[in-house]
């Protein structure tokens, strides 16, 4: 968790302003940043700032948590032609707060025959991969944890470390449903990881840089999926349909088919441990829907169209930070709607798909991408 | 929604190879496309929601026709029913739901004839199959729609369903 602490930190402030905050977010932080080196000797500043930044993200785990298991019950019941949640609070709002205080007030159990030390291990690591992803996001226009020049790969290689966690859990629980659930989850990973890169090269291929704002800047005159013609909405959909199988969500979710495997790796787990895992979950899903919105929608740039002076300016007005909430949450709920749609792959249907289709055409895709990027034929 | 068009799938044809891997990936997309536009349609079109709020619409409450909440048997004006006594609903009952007591009556010409004396019901054994009712050659039993049956002592869900002192109507063999 606190590998933060190496880091080189543009300062945080508490997230929960950003949608309500009318200034821009990096005055703020500067304004702290300053603020704390008049007041303490540097030492002593930066490790306020780092533990500024920690709260933030905890508070932001906590906020995203109750936020997007409410929006994941409301669409799955629209979608069903169902109401959904709408007895606790106005408009069954408050529904996410019953459910967590139902959580942690409850047993968090842990079975005889488990490895006990994995056992409780296996959601605090889940949890933390998730921390970790959040470092070089960047959230508004100069609001970022760590700005560092390998962000692209730094996210790609943190986020195969979840798949630890999961098969951590599935062996520690000494149960043949979490031991098969950890282990489909593992091919599932280790397979749809390599489409998922191939369709992130194709825009450090086309941008040229695998740090995230110069992604981002590159994207100032108009977002890559429509400036990089079709190879890009190629990859834009494999990207899509690859972090979909990575966070383990369906219709790839067969990690915890519920019909088959009870809850898969997550069986044995109860109470907070479960919530843990549970979080992790939706904040990979924020975490992976926030990549592919920087790199393929253009993160906090605003929506530009050509030499339209007065509609751009209209767009510029609109802070940088709903730009990009807006987009992550835009494709948050494409990915529920995926849930809500389509029905589980079976196993060898789910290798099939990586290996026989999104892997080649991803190559190929990449092959004429970079081809493009060569001859400068994007705008 | 009758404008989306039916998906059908795709035709085996002889074409192999490369055409075949382009054809699955298009006809995989299409197919996955009708879906979501399905879903996103009634995620846009609240007023296809069918859920209905029970206890608060209790007044209003609307059921389906075909829902079947217990058997009862029909009586008219005069205190009178159709049932004759014949046992087909007992003999249909899968589970030994109905207990049909039979009498004899004495005719005006003097005959014994038999005829209902008890339907006992058993609601707690009933799942609602509707065989008796299909089995019922005078059509003296319907099922009822209600469905609130919760009571504190099983002994009130055995039933008898024949009204006291009815008899059977008139011209029913």
């Amino acid at each position: 968790m606190l590998a933060f602490i190496k880091l080189n930190f543009l300062i945080s402030y508490s997230l929960f302003l950003i949608s309500y905050s009318m200034w821009s977010l990096s005055n703020i932080t500067n304004n702290i940043q300053n603020w704390l080196n008049q007041s303490f000797n540097p030492t002593w500043a930066l490790v306020l700032e780092m533990v500024i930044a920690g709260i933030a993200v905890i508070s932001l785990f906590a906020m995203l948590g109750l936020i997007l298991v409410i929006m994941e019950r409301k669409v799955s019941a629209w979608m069903q032609i169902r109401l959904g949640p709408n007895r606790v609070g106005p408009k069954g709002l408050l529904q996410s707060f019953a459910d967590t205080l139902k959580l942690l007030v409850k047993e968090g159990l842990t079975p005889g025959g488990a490895d006990k030390f994995l056992f409780n291990l296996a959601p605090v690591i889940a949890l933390v991969v998730a921390m970790l992803l959040m470092a070089p996001i960047a959230f508004a226009k100069d609001f970022q944890l760590w700005n560092l020049n390998i962000g692209v790969l730094y996210v790609s290689a943190v986020s195969s470390i979840m798949v630890i966690s999961i098969l951590m859990a599935g062996w520690a629980s000494n149960n043949k449903y979490s031991l098969m659930g950890a282990m489909r989850s593992g091919a599932q990973i280790v397979s749809y990881e390599l489409s998922a890169g191939l369709s992130v090269l194709t825009i450090v291929v086309l941008a040229g840089s695998l740090n995230i704002s110069d992604i981002i800047y590159s994207q100032a005159d108009g977002w890559w999926i429509f400036k990089g013609h079709l190879p890009v909405i190629i990859s834009f959909v494999i990207f899509i349909i690859a972090v979909t199988a990575e966070t383990n969500r369906a219709p790839f979710d067969l990690a915890e088919a519920e019909s088959e495997l009870t809850a898969g790796f997550h069986t044995e787990y109860s109470g907070m441990k479960f919530a843990l895992f549970f979080l992790a979950e939706y904040v990979n899903v924020f975490i992976v829907c926030a990549i592919g919105a920087t790199l393929f929608l253009g993160g906090w740039m605003p929506f530009h169209i050509g030499n339209w002076q007065g509609f751009n300016h209209v767009m510029d007005f609109i802070p940088s930070s709903i730009w990009f909430f807006g987009k992550t949450f835009f494709l948050i709920f494409v990915i529920m709607w995926f849930r809500w749609t389509f029905p589980r792959l079976r196993i060898d249907q789910l290798l099939n798909l990586e290996w026989k289709y999104l892997l080649p055409i991803s190559m190929f895709n990449l092959l004429l991408a970079t081809v493009i990027a060569i001859a400068g034929w994007h705008f | 929604m009758n404008d989306v068009p039916n998906y059908k799938p795709p035709v085996p044809s002889s074409s192999g190879g490369a055409v075949k891997y382009l054809k699955n990936i298009f006809h995989a997309i299409r197919s996955l496309l009708v879906g979501m536009r399905r879903t996103g349609y009634y995620f846009t079109h609240h007023k296809e929601i069918i859920t209905q709020q029970y206890p608060d619409n209790r007044e209003t409450l609307k059921l389906p026709e075909r829902f079947k909440g217990e058997v009862v048997m029909l009586h008219d004006e005069n205190n009178e029913h159709a049932c004759t006594g014949c046992t087909a609903c007992e003999l249909a009952c899968p589970n030994a739901t109905i207990k049909i007591v039979t009498k004899f009556d004495i005719t005006p010409e003097g005959k014994k004839k038999k005829a209902l004396d008890k339907f006992v019901y058993h609601l707690e054994l009933c799942t609602m199959c509707n065989l008796c009712i299909i089995a019922c050659p005078t059509d003296a039993i319907k099922m009822a729609q209600t469905f609130e049956h919760s009571v504190f002592d099983r002994s009130k869900l055995t039933k008898i369903l024949n009204n006291p002192g009815s008899k059977i109507r008139e011209g029913i063999e």
